[in-house]
């Protein structure tokens, strides 16, 4: 039997997420290690001193120090969890960036209640966007016309990445505050208004999975769900081609 | 049957506080949480701000700020004879100083409602900029403070006074409980005044 | 600020039951008020726990009840599920629990565990009730307006509760009533305990329950300021288009929203947890304190490590105003200060485990009597446990990413809160029930209201551990559909949650009627025991060594005959050589 099937944790699908998962394991062990420890006492000794067997207390109870010295264990522990794990993941995952060159770069703009994914397109620059140009219909992004970078950009309700490159994700909401959350790729933030924040992960498995929002945001908070479909290198290039063609002839159509 | 709560008046031994000062005391670190907590949020809206006016870019005016925190000043320093008056057993003066406090404390609710005033009649309302809705927030969380003084002083001075005739030790307490707080509604003042009319 | 009681020996109807200034009697109002909110809270929540296992079925009877605006057909609206949720987190936590272990048994006890006869301003207390009264009528008033009670959640993020309806305008006017009552009432608390101890009382002999109090007081005093200024700002956001939670540029549905802008949404977040965090500590450490007296007065034993206790918790109240940032994890932190937050948590984690483990060797060499108030103690203990050890998986932020909003948050401080300090103050209640009406609750019916408790509290909240770590999303109205694996029509949908992860809704759902249904036994033996339970013959009927049991049952206005002198320690039972196996702190020998 494999250990690490223990905990009902669901598939994973992106190259860190198995720390993440490894802490979740090592913590557990440790809750249950003493979860059962103390249990296994608490049962022992409310069957030993019940006051059937035991009809007089001892004034001076106990004389030991092992607690003391389970609780600097357990201390010892947990600094270990977090110098040894949690810290390094966080600063070489969380707050970085990721260093390769084979990056997508996107960004995806939570709204009530859907996902909103942007393509920088072909230049690989995004256009410009402005609030004054949304229309939830044709323009959610709210991009600027008049920016050459917007017009090869590519916009999506679902978020499609390709396999076994890193995706460098830039997140905000125009409205109130979401939470992005991939529990496949193990990646969950906060996305907040007025803040861009990134996240990024290197999907390991092509298929479809999904987008949740994690975060109350309003009465359709329960459905704010988008498709996240990992593509080969090559799908995921030919779903570009289409969409840049798609939109280039919808982005005429909307502006001339 | 114990009838009375113990050291209602006198002094524990091993606090050397009585009830009442003790419990003014929590209250003013209460005060000082919750301005704190104001002064924070002013830190960080205004680190976090791309555009921050100073006081006077909104019409802020330095003098009459000035002006009412000389009077705050001396009010305090009256509420401080008040209380010196009751040591010394002269009631009569007593009246007098907290009197004076009142006074000052309604010249500086009045300079406040000008000041309040001319910023509306100008557009220059809450919802008009953040600067201005932190500075609407910080006075007027002060000056309801300043309200909250008046009517505690105000019911000491008239009919509270009334137990200087049966109690006046613990008439005395009452008045530098007062007192305590009056000081530590002027020294929000003594904050604000810079941070809102200066920097 | 007043020391007469004595108004009150010829007092009236009013002053004597409804503006009463004697603790006593405001603890039992405070108490009545209390249980009467957690009955709405957990109604509230029966109610949502229906639409989570049978989403959009119509709730069969009382579904007609709710009006077309919130239940059309018996079907639940998303409206109303929100409205559920933040009010039955609300009302719990505020207007339920707090008042009942700080209010209630704070109220009633502590002046009577220090030899006190009254608190130190009997006025400022009667206050603080109203003040409690008028934010729970405000809360309660909340449910008609237009819209409906607020619905964003009992953290009432902006933007969302900014452009929320009217609900949270009252809301926020109610948080500010209870936050009055509770500042008065911290004051009061402190200055009670440091001030009017009888002779004797030292700080070292104060029972543990004391001393939780004060700490308590303490926490509510300093902390509770925080949320009083997030609650102005969102008010001023709300009622005078301020701009203190409003970053520049909202489009709400497509409209460009009319604000200044400028401001910080996290600002609120940071304003809200620095109250907030303290305030869980505020729920657990009087039941802590709670259970001490129990487990000491019922192992016969004194408790192992009284000092240590005292210590940690004292350590344990400074840390909680330092760990508050662990609820935002995910709201973009650098590494220094996520660093610092997971540090200071794990810190925090180590006295709980201090206190904790002192009660389970207290049970070591005792002399264990299982009576109700014993059993309910005793389950405290692994139930608190799993609360906090799945603190620790949340306390680490790389885990927390996993978990963070999940069902395994709402399972972690479900069985902190429900089957830890409900359990607490259910024992506190058979506990003290004889010192408070001279009766005794019926042990029949207790036995009949704990194990079915115990064990559907279980039911209920270990399923969602599993769903939280299956990745279920928190404050979902359709319970997780949206996420299945499969569509109805079995057709693969690229979700995570399978048939079965969501299907344990319907087994926590029933696990929640049926504790329903064995609350009955309590309700009833608590009403019937106050006028028909069993008398007690003596006034220290556990056989108790604190100085509550020195007065009469009920205690009389201004507590004690005498004023009680205090010898010892709090906990002596089973002094060796001593002629009977407890050695009250009020009686010279031993
Ligand atoms: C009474 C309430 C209470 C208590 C005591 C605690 C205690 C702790 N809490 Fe909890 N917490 C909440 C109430 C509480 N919490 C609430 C209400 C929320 C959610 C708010 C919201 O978002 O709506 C929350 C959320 C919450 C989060 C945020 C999660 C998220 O949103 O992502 C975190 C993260 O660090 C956390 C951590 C901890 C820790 C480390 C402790 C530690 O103090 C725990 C220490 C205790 C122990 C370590 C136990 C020791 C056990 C033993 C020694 C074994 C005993 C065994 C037997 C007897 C058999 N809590
Ligand atoms: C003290 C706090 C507290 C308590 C005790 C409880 C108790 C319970 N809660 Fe609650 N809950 C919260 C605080 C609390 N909760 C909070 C803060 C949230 C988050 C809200 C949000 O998302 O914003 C939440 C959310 C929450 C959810 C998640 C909703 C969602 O995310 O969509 C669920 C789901 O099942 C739930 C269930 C329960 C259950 C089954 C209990 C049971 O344990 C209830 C047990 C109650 C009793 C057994 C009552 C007994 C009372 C009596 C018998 C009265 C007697 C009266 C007289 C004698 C007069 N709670
Ligand atoms: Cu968006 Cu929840
Ligand atoms: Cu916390």
């Amino acid at each position: 039997m494999n250990l690490m099937n223990l905990l009902p944790l669901p598939e994973l699908a992106s190259a860190h997420g198995y720390k993440i998962d490894f802490i979740i394991y090592v913590v557990h062990g440790l809750m249950f290690a003493l979860f059962v420890g103390w249990a296994l006492f608490i049962l022992y000794v409310l069957f030993r001193f019940h006051r059937r067997r035991h009809p007089k207390a001892s004034y001076h109870g106990i004389h030991t120090h092992w607690s003391t010295g389970l609780e600097v264990f357990i201390a010892i522990f947990e600094v270990a969890l977090l110098v040894g794990l949690s810290i390094p993941f966080w600063s070489s995952h969380v707050d970085a960036a990721p260093n390769r060159t084979d990056t997508v770069e996107l960004r995806v703009v939570g709204e009530q209640f859907a996902w909103n994914v942007h393509y920088p397109g072909a230049d690989g620059v995004f256009g410009k966007t402005d609030i004054i140009h949304i229309d939830q219909q044709s323009n959610p992004l709210g991009i600027d016309p008049n920016d050459p970078h917007g017009k090869d950009d590519i916009t999506s309700p679902n978020l499609h990445l390709p396999i076994g490159r890193p995706a460098y994700i830039h997140l905000t909401s125009k409205d109130v505050i979401h939470c992005f959350s991939l529990p496949v790729m193990r990646v969950k933030q906060d996305v907040i208004p007025g803040m861009s924040i990134p996240v990024w992960f290197t999907p390991t498995k092509t298929g479809e999975f999904e987008i949740a929002c994690a975060q109350l945001c309003g009465l359709g908070h329960y459905k704010m769900r988008a498709g996240l479909i990992i593509h080969s290198d090559e799908d995921f290039q030919s779903w570009l081609d289409e969409q840049a063609a798609a939109s280039a002839v919808e982005y005429d159509d909307f502006f001339n | 049957m114990s009838d009375a709560i113990p050291y209602a008046v006198d002094i524990r031994p091993d606090t050397g506080l009585n009830n009442g000062k003790m419990g003014i005391w929590l209250f003013l670190a209460s005060e000082v949480m919750l301005f704190g907590g104001l002064f924070s949020s002013y830190v960080l809206l205004r680190t976090g701000a791309s555009h921050w006016p100073l006081g006077v870019d909104e019409g802020l005016n330095i003098w009459l700020g000035l002006v009412n925190t000389i009077v705050l000043i001396t009010s305090s320093v009256t509420m401080v004879m008040a209380w010196a008056s009751l040591k010394m057993q002269d009631f009569d003066k007593f009246k007098k100083f907290l009197g004076a406090t009142l006074l000052l404390s309604c010249v500086f609710l009045v300079v406040k409602a000008f000041e309040y005033g001319g910023k509306f009649a100008h557009g220059s309302v809450p919802s008009k900029n953040t600067f201005l809705a932190i500075y609407f927030v910080l006075t007027g969380v002060h000056g309801l403070h300043i309200i909250g003084g008046m009517v505690v002083n105000g019911y000491f001075w008239g009919p509270g006074s009334k137990m200087w005739k049966t109690d006046p030790e613990r008439f005395t307490g009452r008045i530098e409980i007062a007192g305590l707080y009056w000081h530590f509604v002027d020294l929000v003042w003594i904050f604000l005044f810079p941070v809102l009319y200066l920097l | 600020m007043d020391n007469s009681l004595d108004s009150s020996h010829s007092a009236s109807f009013w002053r004597k039951y409804v503006f009463s200034i004697d603790h006593k009697w405001i603890g039992i109002q405070y108490g009545i008020t209390g249980l009467l909110f957690l009955l709405f809270g957990f109604c509230l929540m029966l109610l949502m726990r229906w639409q989570l296992a049978y989403p959009e079925r119509p709730l069969p009877f009382f579904g007609a009840w709710f009006g077309e605006l919130r239940m059309p057909e018996g079907v639940m609206l998303p409206e109303f599920y929100n409205q559920l949720g933040a009010m039955h987190g609300t009302i719990m936590i505020f207007l339920g629990v707090v008042p009942l272990a700080v209010g209630a048994f704070g109220n009633y006890f502590v002046p009577l565990q220090i030899g006190a006869p009254d608190m130190a301003f009997p006025r400022l207390n009667m206050a603080s009730y109203w003040a409690y009264f008028l934010g729970g009528v405000t809360m309660l008033i909340s449910f008609f307006v237009p819209g409906g009670a607020a619905n964003s959640g009992w953290t009432s993020y902006p933007p969302l509760a900014v452009i929320a309806t009217t609900g949270q305008t009252l809301w926020l006017f109610g948080m500010i009533f209870l936050i009055t009552s509770s500042l008065l009432g911290s004051i009061n608390f402190i200055v009670t305990i440091f001030q009017l101890r009888a002779p004797g009382m030292t700080l070292m002999r104060m029972p543990f329950f004391v001393w939780t109090q004060l700490t308590t007081a303490f926490l509510l005093l300093l902390a509770f300021p925080a949320l009083e200024v997030a609650a102005i700002l969102q008010l001023m956001d709300r009622l005078a288009d301020t701009s203190f939670f409003m970053p520049s540029g909202l489009v709400v549905s497509g409209e460009i929203q009319d604000y200044s802008g400028g401001g910080s949404v996290l600002l609120y977040q940071h304003l809200f947890w620095f109250l907030a965090h303290p305030e869980v500590y505020v729920l657990i450490l009087p039941a802590m304190g709670i259970i001490t007296e129990i487990i000491a007065n019922n192992t016969r034993k004194p408790i192992g490590g009284y000092k240590p206790m005292v210590y940690a918790l004292v350590f344990l109240g400074f840390m909680s105003f330092v760990v508050w940032a662990h609820h935002m994890f995910l709201t973009g932190m650098g590494t220094a200060i996520s660093s610092f937050f997971q540090a200071t948590t794990m810190i925090i984690s180590i006295p709980s485990i201090v206190i904790l483990a002192a009660l389970m060797l207290t049970l070591w060499g005792g002399s264990i009597r299982f009576n109700v108030p014993m059993l309910f103690a005793l389950a405290f203990l692994p139930m608190f446990g799993i609360g906090g050890l799945t603190g620790l998986p949340l306390g680490l932020s790389t885990a927390d990413i996993h978990l963070h909003d999940t069902y395994y948050v709402i399972g972690h401080f479900h069985y902190v809160v429900a089957p830890g300090t409900l359990f607490a103050l259910f024992s506190g209640i058979y506990y003290w029930f004889p010192k408070v009406t001279g009766r005794k609750m019926n042990e029949f019916l207790g036995h009949l209201h704990f194990w079915p408790t115990f064990i559907s509290m279980n039911i209920i909240f270990m399923p969602m551990l599993i769903q939280g770590l299956a990745g279920m999303s928190r404050r979902l109205w359709d319970g997780g559909l949206t996420y299945a694996d499969t569509t109805p029509e079995g057709v693969l949908t690229g979700g995570i949650l399978t048939a079965g992860i969501i299907g344990l809704h319907k087994v926590i759902s029933m696990g929640a009627w049926t504790m329903a249904l064995f609350q009955i036994p309590f309700i009833f033996n608590f009403f019937w025991s106050i006028w028909w339970g069993k008398k007690v013959t003596s006034d220290n009927p556990w056989e108790a060594t604190t100085l509550e049991w020195a007065a009469p049952s009920p205690p009389p206005h201004g507590n004690f005959a005498t004023v009680p002198v205090t010898y010892r320690g709090p906990y002596e039972y089973s002094v060796p050589d001593a002629e009977r196996d407890f050695s009250p702190q009020f009686q010279e020998t031993i």
